[in-house]
């Protein structure tokens, strides 16, 4: 009976975590193929310079970064600049400072800048504070095979427009397919050739989407690589573990099992 | 400390007789380490190294993510972040705790099954049963207070739903509410008692592990039998048991091995698998999300919180009879409590002689219905407030009241027991095969 009901605590896990999720008439998520999924994905460096360039071009006239340390941008494990280019970027953005009390070229100490001056929400945790992929009858099962799909659904929105548009109270709104409720706020930000890129690397709508929603899933997660490498040394490290400790298990039992000592 | 006949601790050099006579600390130790314990326990009997291991684990990553938290509603969100971002292996220590919740959870669901099945809560093991159930409450008060501390979205409203059930208390309920919230409102007053409190609880916890162990140290552990170990001699009570050293410890550390292989799989390659996305939008008062669920692990209890709606006959009658005063909503509250306080009553509600649910034809039955409920109540949770899942729900919480009210009472009188081995090692000898040479594996 308790065999069962171990097998069970598993699927317990995936029935009760994310339920709620599949109740919220959510749209349509296309399942990007991005390079970080999976145990042994890892990001890829290119794509993420080519998605600071979009939200630098395009996402930053709206949006903020503020938790996103410019430093960051050298770290090796993400777009991996060097720290002249580091500090050449962040002369792109004005910051205040309060002991000068005027604003000056920010420097990699500082973060990206909140910005939000068009009501638009800040994007540097945006890609794990949505689920792209939900259910089945709000089980999770989807998640735990595809991913939480942040990235997916931001990517998603992105090419989903639709082209129909309508206003409500003075508020025009677009209709997009991956949105919930159909209806945003947000006209299309992207479109084919928008931004170009220097290596001349395909920028037509789908491939500038991915770019930055791959870029804004390192931003919320920018820790990705050190932390599977982590999990990757410590399941090696317990696997190994739980063998020896089998193996032990096995010899000093076997002499009570066989009755020598009873 | 066992009422099991057993060796104790000698010293023999003459500073540990020195230091035997003044604190025997080395004695106490000993005596703990090598308990008789039951030879034939089974693989459910591993779940309390694993908690224990939980609480360690909370406490030394929890003491680390204090020292770079800051519990203040403008700069608590942000913290989080430094930790995530700036702070050495923070990204683990984070990961680490807010998982580690989770297997806590498990694991504790786990043990509370297997003392249900095997009858662990009957005499004389009652005040072990009730100090797990005090455990347990405060791992909930614990986990519901840390789950507030990120400030998201999450937090924040989860946090305003919670503390607004004790509000529906009739009389003092307002009361109750503004003092756990600091306030009218969850604002910073909140977060900082909530950050005392999370901080405080583990330690309240680890106190009553002690006494919790202490009470099974003095009854002996049950056993998959429910069968006592012999106390007529040291010799008959050697038959039955090993000491705990090395041959549980062993054991044990090899489940816990395992399951810590899964938990650092999930740790590092989905961490956010068992999270809500909304908790990583900061908090915002004048935004409520679309959907306020809970944790996973208080769902079947947040099922049944919300079962019992104004239109369900018995809280039409609890108003009626009461005059107002118990509302759909208190019962709701009293219900959900309800549920753990009829789980805490189970050793004076069970009426059966039998202690294992081995040697219980159709208890077994009712009590594989019973673990069914708990987990169709976990779905329940998270489904929304609408049909047809409050009939379910409704259904559902009713099995989990009848099961206890009952079930347990009734099946004492009506079912009649399997025979039971005679001693603990005969049924050991009988599952390892009686005379072999060879063993049974």
């Amino acid at each position: 009976m308790f065999k069962k009901l171990a097998l069970s605590a598993v699927t317990a896990l995936a029935l009760s975590t994310t339920g709620a999720m599949a109740a919220g008439g959510a749209g349509h998520v296309e399942d990007f193929a991005f390079s970080y999924e999976g145990p042994f994905g890892s990001y890829d460096q290119e794509q993420l310079r080519r998605g600071l360039k979009v939200y630098t071009e395009v996402c930053a006239a709206c949006h903020g970064l503020k938790f996103v340390p410019l430093r960051t941008l050298g770290d090796k494990s993400g777009l991996g600049y060097s720290d002249d280019e580091v500090r050449a970027y962040a002369e792109n953005f004005e910051v205040y400072d309060e002991e000068l009390e005027d604003t000056r070229p920010a420097k990699p100490v500082d973060h990206f800048p909140a910005n939000d001056a068009a009501g638009a929400p800040d994007l540097s945790l945006m890609a794990k504070a949505r689920a792209g992929f939900h259910g089945p009858y709000g089980t999770g099962i989807s998640q735990l095979v595809n991913g939480m799909g942040g990235a997916e659904y931001i990517a998603s929105l992105l090419t989903g427009y639709t082209g129909n548009e309508k206003t409500e109270a003075g508020t025009t709104l677009y209709e997009n397919t991956a949105f919930p409720g159909g209806w945003i706020s947000m006209a299309p930000p992207l479109s084919d050739e928008l931004v170009e890129f220097d290596d001349g690397h395909a920028n037509d709508l789908h491939h500038l989407s991915a770019d930055v929603s791959a870029f804004l899933m390192w931003t919320a997660e920018p820790k990705m690589m050190e932390r599977q490498h982590a999990g990757f040394v410590a399941v090696l490290i317990l696997t190994i573990l739980s063998v020896l400790l089998y193996l032990t298990n096995k010899k000093i039992w076997r002499p009570i099992k066989s009755g020598v000592n009873s | 400390m066992s009422g099991i006949p057993h060796d104790h601790y000698e010293p023999k050099s003459g500073g540990a007789k020195w230091l035997h006579s003044r604190l025997p600390i080395v004695g106490l130790v000993y005596d703990t380490i090598m308990i008789p314990t039951p030879k034939n326990l089974n693989w459910m009997w591993i779940w309390g190294i694993v908690l224990t291991f939980c609480l360690a684990l909370q406490i030394i990553t929890g003491i680390v993510l204090a020292m770079h938290y800051t519990p203040h509603v403008d700069n608590a969100f942000a913290s989080v972040e430094h930790i995530m971002r700036n702070v050495n292996g923070g990204y683990m220590l984070r990961y680490l705790h807010a998982n580690g919740a989770s297997l806590f959870f498990i694991a504790v669901y786990a043990h509370i099954f297997r003392g249900l099945y095997y009858g662990s809560y009957k005499a004389p093991r009652e005040i072990t049963w009730i100090i797990g159930m005090i455990i347990y409450l405060l791992m909930m008060g614990t986990a519901f207070m840390g789950y507030v501390l990120p400030w998201g979205q999450m937090s924040f409203w989860g946090a305003t739903v919670i503390t607004g059930l004790f509000g529906a208390i009739p009389f003092i309920g307002d009361s109750i509410q503004t003092l756990l919230l600091g306030g009218p409102a969850v604002d910073n007053a909140t977060l900082n008692r909530f950050f005392s409190l999370h901080y405080l609880f583990p330690f309240l916890i680890a106190g009553l592990v002690i006494v919790h162990i202490w009470a099974f140290h003095s009854t002996g552990n049950n056993n998959p039998t429910g069968v006592e170990v012999r106390r007529t001699s040291k010799a008959d009570a050697e038959k039955d048991t090993v000491p705990f050293w090395p041959y549980f410890v062993i054991k044990d550390l090899f489940a816990l091995a395992i399951i810590l292989t899964v938990f650092f799989a999930v740790v590092g390659f989905m961490p956010n698998y068992l999270g809500h996305p909304d908790n990583y939008i900061e908090a915002n008062p004048l935004a409520t999300p679309a959907h306020i669920v809970p944790e996973w692990y208080f769902l079947p209890f947040y099922a049944i919180l919300r079962a019992f709606t104004a239109e369900v006959w018995v809280v039409q009658i609890a108003s009626f009879v009461t005059g107002g005063i118990i509302d759909a909503k208190f019962f709701g509250v009293l219900a959900m409590f309800g549920a753990i306080a009829v789980m805490a009553l189970a050793p004076w509600l069970d009426t059966s002689s039998v202690r294992s649910g081995r040697y219980r034809p159709s208890f077994k039955w009712w009590f594989a219905l019973l673990v069914i409920d708990f987990f169709a109540l976990m779905w329940l949770g998270a489904m929304p407030a609408e049909e047809p899942y409050a009939t379910f729900s409704l259904i559902a919480s009713a099995y989990w009241f009848a099961y206890f009210l009952v079930i347990l009472p009734l099946l004492g009188v009506l079912e009649k027991p399997l025979p039971q081995p005679a001693t603990i090692e005969e049924d050991f000898a009988e599952h390892y095969g009686k005379s072999s040479q060879t063993p049974a594996e």
